[in-house]
């Protein structure tokens, strides 16, 4: 299926033209717009380095732009305006103003890796997506998504324990996000699938929720999670940091 | 074949999600394996793959932690196979096990977490990791599978399901697309072929292998649910009465959204979904009971009785 990327010639740098005529030629109807000229001076000549710099954005460089990630792309089939192939071309164009008008679309990224199995370039669009949404926490551009903080939820229990329990994960996740458990759907969700379960399973699982289960003499391998997870934290931060704004190409200066 | 012999006995990873909500799988699993003679020896001490989310925390680290399962499994036990029933974990592991064989970074950072945590650490080679249903294909295999049904699935309609995470990247899989005989991963037909054995029919599905939205399930219920609805029709569509499953976070994303799309836009689907195992144990003879088919939020017993299998 051809994809139609119409979506991306933004309003503001079209001309309409209800009568023209240009050397006699009529051009007005659908030939009357057209894409303004315009020279661009705003753009971050580091922007490249700062996503590669972040977990999955490394093979960004490789890209060729030939449109496979956004033609194969589960959410761009709900939203033309969800596109991957876009998003790359911005960011090694260093184009970061132009990028941070989809800040609140890109970490919808469901990383169903058809992108990642389309890409004739190994660039691992998905690990991208994901670089570019922890870049734009990372740079105040946007809040935690609601992807981040369930990473996180689910991710401290791991360190903490070695295991996680799926309610304990939804439970927390709902208290930081603000949401009620007791959504109509949920309940019902709920109540279906407690009709059929064995009175030893209720248990063992109100169990879990109390007595979390954990990998024995996890203590250590928490140490040394943590300490490797903090050190990359400062790393990313410098290295997103690092890039702005002296980084910053203008020819004014 | 001497993957017979290999997957008679091998190491189980249930993962988390199998001791949550994914308990029928867990149930199912054991309860096809013991009838099949296949045994199963679970992984001590087990912890967290590290999933899909401390990946995006850091890669490096959700290697490391598939590290320490792989460990335990080849070093401590002594096991050559690692069987994961869960889509994730399975994918964890066979990425971990890429990773470890290809960059050198992720090797050191798998040395110096397992050395501070106090164990041994893993190298890539040291084991095998397989899915259930490379577990049951290629260990029991259709033949011996068809003799041994008792009563079977009697044309039970069934539209496979597999999701993004057993074929997705491809990299990962050195041994599917190995030609005949392997695993496809653009069309994978691993659990077609079990439940072809088993007596169903397989209708034509074309979205085996669609995303679920399962990484957003809660995080962005609104895209999970429409591309769950999209799922739930197009097996209705093609004429299924029961989604077949073979990962714990798909079938109750599957489950959960579809109560969802039903209370809160009012679109009602009738398809059961079932884990392989399940459909599998009742073809071998075990009560519904038996692989927890009644556990499941969407009850598919009804579905069963309607073509008086079991
Ligand atoms: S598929 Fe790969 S090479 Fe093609 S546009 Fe997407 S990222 Fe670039
Ligand atoms: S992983 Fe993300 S970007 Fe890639 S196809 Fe899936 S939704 Fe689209
Ligand atoms: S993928 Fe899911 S089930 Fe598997 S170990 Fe990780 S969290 Fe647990
Ligand atoms: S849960 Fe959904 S997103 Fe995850 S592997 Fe299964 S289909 Fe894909």
């Amino acid at each position: 299926m051809p994809i139609h990327e119409k979506n991306l010639i933004r309003p503001e740098n079209l001309s309409t033209h209800e009568n023209l005529v240009i050397d006699g030629v009529d051009v007005s109807g659908d030939w009357s717009t057209f894409i303004k000229p315009r020279v661009v001076t705003d753009y971050n000549e580091g922007l490249q380095d700062e996503i590669a710099a972040l977990p999955g954005g490394e093979y960004i460089h490789r890209c060729w732009q030939c449109g496979s990630c956004t033609n194969s792309c589960t959410v761009n089939a709900l939203d033309p305006d969800f596109n991957p192939r876009h998003w790359i071309y911005l960011i090694r164009m260093g184009f970061e103003d132009e990028l941070v008008r989809d800040k609140d679309l890109i970490w919808q990224c469901v990383s169903c890796n058809k992108c990642t199995y389309a890409c004739p370039r190994d660039v691992v669009p998905e690990g991208v997506m994901k670089a570019t949404a922890h870049w734009l926490e990372l740079k105040g551009y946007t809040e935690k998504s609601p992807s981040t903080i369930f990473d996180e939820e689910f991710s401290s229990q791991v360190f903490r324990t070695g295991k996680i329990e799926d309610g304990r994960v939804m439970m927390g996740f709902f208290r930081k996000t603000g949401q009620s458990l007791l959504q109509p759907w949920l309940v019902e969700f709920v109540k279906k699938m407690l009709t059929g379960l064995p009175l030893g399973w209720m248990m063992k699982m109100g169990w879990a929720t109390v007595f979390h289960p954990r990998t024995k003499g996890w203590a250590r391998a928490r140490a040394a999670i943590e300490e490797y997870a903090h050190e990359k934290e400062l790393e990313h931060l410098a290295a997103v940091r690092g890039g702005h704004p002296e980084a910053r190409f203008d020819p004014a200066k | 074949m001497d993957k017979k012999q290999a997957y008679k006995k091998v190491a189980y990873y249930p993962g988390c999600a199998l001791e949550g909500s994914g308990h029928g799988y867990n149930k199912s699993t054991k309860a096809v394996g013991k009838k099949l003679g296949l045994e199963l020896e679970e992984v001590k001490n087990w912890n967290c793959c590290g999933a899909m989310e401390v990946k995006n925390i850091d890669p490096k680290i959700q290697t490391y932690l598939s590290a320490r399962v792989m460990n335990i499994a080849a070093n401590e036990m002594g096991h050559d196979v690692v069987m994961a029933p869960c889509n994730g974990c399975y994918h964890n592991l066979k990425k971990a096990e890429y990773d470890l064989a290809h960059d050198e970074s992720s090797r050191e950072v798998t040395d110096r977490l397992s050395s501070k945590a106090g164990h041994g650490t893993y190298e890539a080679g040291q084991i095998e990791t397989i899915h259930a249903l490379d577990w049951i294909k290629d260990g029991i295999g259709e033949d011996e599978l068809r003799r041994r049904v008792k009563g079977g699935l009697k044309g039970l309609k069934v539209a496979n399901y597999y999701g993004c995470m057993y074929t997705r990247p491809r990299h990962i899989f050195p041994e599917k697309d190995q030609g005949p005989g392997s695993e496809s991963t653009s069309k994978p037909h691993f659990m077609d072929d079990l439940l072809a054995a088993a007596g169903a029919e397989n209708v034509d599905f074309a979205l085996k292998t669609a995303c679920c939205g399962g990484a957003h399930t809660l995080s962005d219920k609104d895209t999970s649910t429409k591309l769950v609805v999209n799922i739930l029709k197009a097996a209705e569509e093609a004429g299924a009465e029961v989604i077949a499953t073979e990962c714990p976070t798909c079938h109750a994303g599957l489950e959960m959204h579809q109560v969802r799309a039903e209370k809160e836009f009012g679109i009602k689907t009738n398809v059961k979904m079932m884990y392989f195992t399940q459909l599998l144990g009742v073809a071998l003879g075990l009560s519904p009971r038996k692989v927890g088919i009644p556990e499941n939020a969407s009850d598919g017993r009804a579905a069963l009785r309607a073509r008086a299998i079991a």
